[in-house]
């Protein structure tokens, strides 16, 4: 199959169904997106293809061929951040962490659609990503501050 | 494994007649100076001064023993040697370091006494004092128990002072300048004439002079780093998806592994046809291993479909098979036979229960799991002469005698990198997942071995917070609570979880009973029974431990009194309150919450206090009756950890607690049905998802001497405030958690 990841081109031999989410962590090397259920109960493995956020332990390798897939490390770089990036930092949102590489993807991705979310539209997009543990006060403020800074932007 | 066991046999005795001899010894060895792991190969033109500094020409290394598993401990351990040696951040890398007896914990001593971790009488004291010179002894490197700040405040910042004033000493013999008017700044000695030289470059001669031992450390006024807030070192990587955790190494060579266990847990492998599996793309073995079956493929995801593909028979589990059997056990652990402690007898309390009107109840609390969002993996080389092992870990050293015990080799020819972990929660205490990872690897020695568990074989080989039972009887008069009779009864955490590493452990368990007996509170008669139950399923140390469990027996019963006073639940906790600390951080929710104030129609306040790891937390949730269920709309949270280290990640920490806490109260429970785990994923097993959670407040006290840690005393008083705001609301009192099994939530 072929996808482009961050904007470069990459071909891979696997199976149809082996999922996304382990084409990107162990066959081109892409460990930010995360594994923690499978069964898209988590969202630690959250990505956007063709633009939309997915969790990528759900899409077949056969579903991504040809698409244009972004993960945590092509929407910013510690150098050069996303604006949600900058706010999670801002907000020192992480505990452990692991869950928020899927976390500030789905919160991009809102932000994207929704400019200017409300306090309920952000509870809802944002509760099908788990944090064990209980960061959600600070994604909630986190996601406000980025959503100000993109609209001055 | 065999040192470490005749050790403890043989120290472990200190509750008995032979503590004379074992003290004697151990205090001989324990005051020993340990040898500084860091001055092992050590290159020419590196300076250490301690087993926390490094310095060479190039760059500054701290090393921060402390595992971090989210806590952020890695940038505060950092931050108490930084202090001291005016470093800023950004001045200095770190490092995990390696396994190594300097890096003993002082502060597990304060949970291995039976005192009240708030007790600071000479007797207390004189324990700590022989069971940290144990602990020392038996190399106890870890984390956990909220320990990390606790065993670090002072002797970090020791360690900071005195790679300061060696630096001094060896830029004055550079210089000249006497060391009296040298001074420290910004990673640099400063000279009288403005000048300054950076540590870098006086790290040679620093390595030829003796470390100056004697040093006084700052006047916490003029603290630049502590108390302020910090911006942790790991939440840029942490941001960007450029920090690596365990589960993210990658070696060359390496293979990726999968494994079924048997999911009654210690029970045997009857047979297992892997015929399929075999035939699967990018499977290069499979293999037997003690109670299960591994997989060796190319990639993860192969490794654990194949895995799924095996047929296998299991033997049965070694407890009764389904949860029913479980709580009947306990049900019939109340007996005298079965008593694990008295721990409290004050007034008469059978005189003041006899013939009088009596509340009673009888509270339950489930199994949970811990469930970290990273699964448990671990990566292990073996080799003739070594091993290596990647992954996170909170107990290092004991780790390499696991590890070694398997392979055969000695325990210091295990060499391991500790990781950062995606949280842990008790689940990273434990080794069978590293016994199984070297099992594996030990049969392809020269190949790293890569094992990943799938989210449904983590679920299904939990070692789950235990289960407990509570028995509480008591009396009112004249508005006041006059007798309780609380018993507890539980398996032992300490007994199952240290049994799997083939320690026994003599003597009380103090978290069967724990958030309950050590609360501060002075009740005219008061009695307090711990019960130990028979093993049931495996159980392990989930965050704050016995607190969360006996936590909410008690403060729970202590709420129904209040009630049947007819006394104001706060008032009367108040009025009981025999503990400093305790009372203000009692008095701060009630100020913050506005307590008493009308919050009008269908809303209604409860409040909890439970102290744990020695740092009293008062809880007050403030909750609403809507169409869609109950709201929890907002938390209080006032507790006291003697100093906050970092604001910012003491707030992040507290409400974290508070929302595990909840979350786990109301939605969650672990239950066994023909000797396995039911729960397989986070479809019925998440905690709390954002939509739930409430606004949290949070304030950190300062009212006590010792430095405390905060990662686990918010959780317990949780589930306590939210059931007592529950009666308040409804008139319907929550005896067992899940709460969800009995009333709706939003």
């Amino acid at each position: 199959m072929k996808l482009t990841v961050n904007g470069t081109e990459r071909e891979v031999d696997v199976e149809d169904d082996m999922p996304l989410l382990w084409v990107l962590r162990d066959e081109l090397g892409l460990t930010g997106t995360k594994f923690g259920c499978g069964i898209a109960q988590c969202g630690a493995c959250t990505v956007h293809m063709d633009g939309l956020a997915v969790r990528s332990c759900q899409v077949a390798a056969a579903t991504a061929d040809g698409a244009d897939i972004t993960t945590i490390e092509g929407l910013g770089t510690p150098e050069a951040m996303h604006a949600v990036q900058e706010a999670w930092v801002a907000h020192q949102v992480a505990q452990c962490g692991y869950c928020q590489s899927g976390q500030i993807m789905q919160a991009a991705s809102l932000l994207d659609l929704n400019p200017n979310p409300s306090d309920e539209d952000i509870d809802i997009v944002m509760s099908g990503n788990l944090c064990r543990c209980g960061t959600y006060p600070r994604i909630r403020a986190a996601v406000k501050t980025a959503a100000q800074k993109l609209q001055e932007a | 494994m065999g040192r470490i066991r005749t050790i403890a046999r043989r120290t472990f005795l200190i509750g008995s007649a032979a503590i004379v001899g074992g003290v004697a010894f151990g205090t001989y060895m324990a005051r020993r100076q340990l040898p500084n792991p860091l001055e092992d190969g050590l290159a020419d033109g590196e300076a250490t001064f301690n087993p926390w500094v490094l310095i060479d020409s190039e760059k500054i290394t701290l090393i921060t023993p402390h595992g971090d598993l989210g806590q952020g401990v890695m940038s505060s351990q950092a931050a108490l040697i930084a202090e001291e040696m005016d470093l800023e951040f950004g001045q200095f890398e770190t490092s995990f370091g390696r396994p190594d007896q300097a890096y003993w914990n002082h502060a597990f001593a304060d949970e291995g006494v039976p005192f009240k971790a708030t007790d600071d009488g000479f007797v207390a004291e004189s324990m700590r004092s022989v069971v940290r010179g144990l602990n020392k002894l038996m190399s106890l490197q870890g984390t956990g128990g909220s320990t990390s700040m606790a065993d670090s405040f002072v002797k970090l910042r020791e360690a900071g002072a005195v790679a300061r004033e060696t630096l001094k000493l060896a830029a004055s013999q550079v210089s000249g300048v006497p060391i009296e008017e040298l001074t420290t700044a910004a990673g640099a000695v400063q000279l009288p004439d403005g000048t300054s030289i950076p540590y870098t470059k006086l790290a040679s001669a620093a390595a030829a002079v003796e470390p100056v031992q004697d040093v006084t450390l700052r006047d916490p006024g003029t603290w630049r780093l502590i108390g302020k807030p910090m911006d942790r070192l790991d939440v840029v990587g942490k941001s960007t998806g450029t920090l690596d955790y365990g589960i993210d190494v990658a070696l060359d060579g390496m293979v990726y592994a999968a494994v079924r266990m048997n999911p009654r847990k210690g029970g045997t492998l009857e047979s297992y046809d892997a015929t399929t599996a075999r035939t699967m793309r990018g499977v290069s073995d499979v293999m037997e291993i003690t109670g299960g079956v591994a997989v060796v493929a190319d990639n993860s995801w192969r490794a654990m479909r194949a895995a799924e593909e095996l047929d296998i028979v299991w033997g049965a589990a070694p407890y009764p098979a389904e949860q029913d059997a479980h709580w009947a056990a306990l049900s019939d652990s109340f007996g005298e036979d079965q008593l694990d402690s008295m721990w409290r007898d004050d007034g008469d309390v059978t005189a003041a229960l006899e013939g009088a009107e009596q509340v009673s109840a009888e509270y339950r609390s489930p199994y949970v799991a811990h469930a970290p969002l990273e699964p448990l993996n671990a990566i292990i080389k073996v080799t003739d002469d070594a091993v290596e092992v990647w992954t996170g870990h909170q107990m290092p050293i004991m780790l390499q005698q696991v590890v070694a015990g398997i392979t055969g080799h000695d325990a210091d020819q295990v060499i391991f990198h500790n990781q950062f972990m995606g949280g842990s929660f008790g689940h990273r205490l434990e080794f069978e997942h590293l016994k199984q990872t070297a099992e594996i690897a030990n049969q392809m020695r020269g190949t790293p071995v890569k094992l990943t568990y799938s989210r449904e074989e983590d679920f299904a080989q939990e070692f789950t917070r235990h289960i407990a039972m509570g028995r509480c009887r008591g009396t009112v008069a004249n508005g006041q609570i006059t007798a309780i009779d609380v018993n507890i009864a539980a398996p032992s955490v300490l007994s199952s979880q240290m049994g799997r590493i083939g320690i026994s452990v003599p003597g009380p368990d103090m978290q069967i009973a724990a958030g309950a007996w050590n609360n501060p509170y002075k009740i005219e008669n008061f009695r307090m029974c711990a019960f130990r139950a028979a093993e049931l399923a495996p159980v392990s140390s989930w965050r704050a431990v016995g607190a969360p469990c006996a936590g909410f027996i008690f403060d729970t019963f202590m709420d129904e009194l209040c009630h049947a006073a007819g006394a104001d639940p706060l008032e009367e906790r108040l009025r009981l309150m025999d503990h400093d600390p305790s009372r203000k951080v009692l008095e701060a929710v009630a100020e913050m919450s506005d307590w008493g104030s009308d919050l009008g129609p269908n809303r209604a306040r409860g409040v909890a206090f439970v102290e744990s790891f020695g740092v009293p937390t008062a809880e007050v949730a403030q909750i609403a009756m809507t169409d869609r269920g109950i709201l929890i709309e907002k938390m209080f949270v006032a507790c006291d950890v003697g100093t906050v280290i970092d604001p910012v990640n003491f707030e992040n920490l507290v409400q974290g607690g508070v929302i595990y806490g909840l979350g786990h109260a109301i939605n969650c429970e672990v239950t066994y049905s023909d000797g396995m785990i039911e729960q397989s994923n986070f479809h019925v097993h998440d905690g709390m998802r954002m939509y739930q959670c409430p606004e949290i407040i949070v304030r950190g006290l300062e009212n006590q001497d010792k430095v405390r840690g905060i990662g686990e005393p918010p959780t317990p008083p949780a589930a306590p405030a939210l059931g007592n705001a529950i009666f308040a609301m409804t008139g319907q009192r929550l005896r067992e958690m899940p709460f969800n099994k009995f009333v709706d939530f939003v």
